[in-house]
């Protein structure tokens, strides 16, 4: 009897085995697909952009359809000048309500604002632009103002939770230290929890700001796009997104070419950002280890 | 090795003594820097503290002692008012410093006058200058010229001083866990508080580190009253001038540290010293 069970066991066992090594080696097909998607986006990037890749991309503007040569110079101001006041937006805005959540909001009430700051994050970009346009396009036209205030709501939720997640990581005990110091609550967070956090906001708002880098859609009928330089923020302005989507959809050779070299750079400037932010994180782990 | 030489009282009280009797064991004559009055402490419905009465007298060290979950930490805590950092907690009765209901002054005035050190090393993220600078500037009591001067006195009354002096602008987590909860201490001191409350401070370190902290609280107890709450029976009977003994949320016992070791009167009280329980 005891042989007979071993044995059916047995056969069990192997085909257990063999259906075990099946799915290992398909979860890992998948997982070898899932990450060469990235390189091949790089490479294919770095090949088609890289070459194309000049002094006059940064220095000149676009040329009229017939003329080779020009650059995006126009575009890479544009971009810097929606993200700026992006920034200036999302994360002032972000960064208060986000201690405000992690510090003195209630569990329930606390837990209405996070469902809220979901949702928000969950519109479609498309819909934010129209906001913007509703907004500010209706009133003062297409320009760089309403190009960032597009961006700068996109920025609010991931910066008020991010601030909320680094703040509530501080421990308790720090918070315990300067209350029994008699430091009042405001002074406390002041003084040592946003300080004890200052890499992980920092790092936080970095990546943020990387992630809308790259939005298009609410760009598209919010800062426009210009041939030309952009004066203050009241004039649409040229974007590297949106100059990307333009020269790509063109019939002519060279605005691809264009087009590519838009994206690798835009590409290299997200991932500097991306490396640049986890490296400050890490840095900061290591040092609390210590 | 343990100092307590057992005796079996011959009135044995088998039940905790309720409030007469308390003020009847309480030691009278020193003054009364902190006087808790009938002190109720509530986690939401759960009842932590019961009709805690007892005198903190000046310049002197008090311990209290008993049992995880006695309740010690908790009134340590209320004196204060560091439990109302926790939601849903309630208090009745009243504390007084210095003959004022602290539960009527400003909260942090009040943790002015009267610090605390926790369980575990708390420094902050900053370096072993701002640490114990800290204090003294959110409460404007030294000038930029003077800070200097204050921090060095308080390493030195902390005992830190000779370790930290070459390093003052290092990071505090550069040192080690005893030589932290020392900067703590220091950091606590620097803003002169009249009562220093200390909660379990040598809990996570080595017994040498222990040693230095304990030879610290005597050199410390002339400028403040100290109040300390300890697992450890011994470091009670070293350190301590007087010593409460808690049980379930009750003050069992409380009087001189030499009659709790030695001729306690209460039944549970010699049970707990013996290591017949807790």
């Amino acid at each position: 009897m005891r042989a007979a069970a071993f044995q059916t066991a047995g056969g069990l066992s192997f085909r257990r085995r063999a259906v075990n090594v099946f799915m290992l080696g398909l979860t890992g097909v998948f997982t070898v697909l899932a990450v060469s998607i990235l390189f091949f986006v790089l490479g294919y990037l770095f090949v088609q952009g890289g070459f194309s890749l000049n002094w006059n991309f940064f220095t000149k503007l676009p040329v009229p359809v017939g003329e080779t040569g020009g650059g995006m110079a126009n575009a890479l101001v544009g971009s810097a000048k929606v993200l700026l006041l992006a920034t200036c937006i999302g994360v002032p805005i972000g960064f208060l309500a986000g201690i405000h959540l992690a510090e003195y909001s209630g569990a329930g009430y606390a837990s209405v604002i996070r469902f809220v700051t979901d949702l928000l994050n969950g519109v479609p970009s498309i819909v934010i632009g129209i906001f913007a346009y509703a907004l500010i396009v209706t009133r003062i036209g297409f320009s760089t103002l309403a190009g960032g205030v597009a961006l700068g709501v996109m920025m609010i939720p991931i910066a008020l939770r991010s601030t909320e997640e680094f703040l509530k990581s501080v421990p308790v005990s720090l918070r315990e230290g300067a209350m029994a110091l008699g430091a009042t609550k405001s002074r406390t967070i002041l003084t040592v929890v946003v300080p004890a956090a200052i890499r992980g906001l920092i790092s936080g708002m970095m990546l943020n700001l990387a992630r809308v880098a790259g939005e298009t859609a609410p760009l598209l009928f919010t800062a426009l796009g210009n041939q030309f330089w952009s004066q203050g923020w009241r004039q649409p302005t040229a974007t590297l997104p949106a100059m990307i989507y333009e020269y790509a959809k063109s019939p002519y050779e060279d605005w691809h070419r264009q087009a590519w070299a838009a994206g690798f750079m835009l590409l290299a400037l997200v991932l500097l950002v991306n490396v640049t932010a986890r490296s400050i994180i890490a840095g900061g782990l290591s040092h609390k280890t210590r | 090795m343990n100092p307590v030489t057992p005796k079996m009282s011959p009135n044995v009280v088998s039940e905790a003594p309720n409030a007469a009797e308390l003020e009847k064991t309480a030691p009278s004559g020193a003054s009364a820097k902190l006087r808790s009055t009938k002190l109720n402490f509530y986690y939401s419905s759960f009842q932590a503290l019961h009709e805690i009465s007892l005198d903190v007298h000046a310049n002197k060290v008090t311990a209290f002692i008993g049992p995880s979950g006695c309740g010690k930490s908790t009134f340590l805590r209320t004196m204060n008012r560091m439990n109302e950092t926790i939601k849903g907690t309630r208090v009745e009765g009243e504390i007084l410093l210095d003959n004022e209901n602290i539960l009527e002054m400003e909260v942090s005035h009040l943790r002015r006058r009267v610090g605390m050190v926790f369980q575990r090393p708390n420094p902050f993220p900053k370096s072993i200058f701002d640490n114990v600078a800290y204090g003294p500037r959110i409460n404007g009591m030294a000038s930029r010229s003077e800070m200097a001067e204050r921090v060095e006195k308080s390493l030195r009354r902390a005992a830190l001083w000779d370790e930290v002096k070459d390093k003052l602008h290092k990071s505090a987590f550069d040192l080690s866990g005893g030589q932290q909860q020392r900067l703590c201490i220091a950091r606590a001191l620097a803003v002169e508080p009249e009562v220093l409350l200390l909660d379990e401070p040598c809990s996570a370190l080595d017994p040498i580190a222990t040693a230095k902290i304990e030879e610290l609280l005597f050199q410390i107890k002339d400028a403040c009253t100290v109040v300390i709450v300890t697992h450890n029976m011994q470091q009670a009977a070293r350190v301590a001038d007087y010593t409460g003994f808690f049980l379930l949320g009750k003050l069992i016992e409380f009087d001189s540290t030499e009659v709790i070791f030695k001729t306690p009167k209460v039944k549970a009280t010699e049970d707990y010293i013996t290591g017949r329980f807790g």
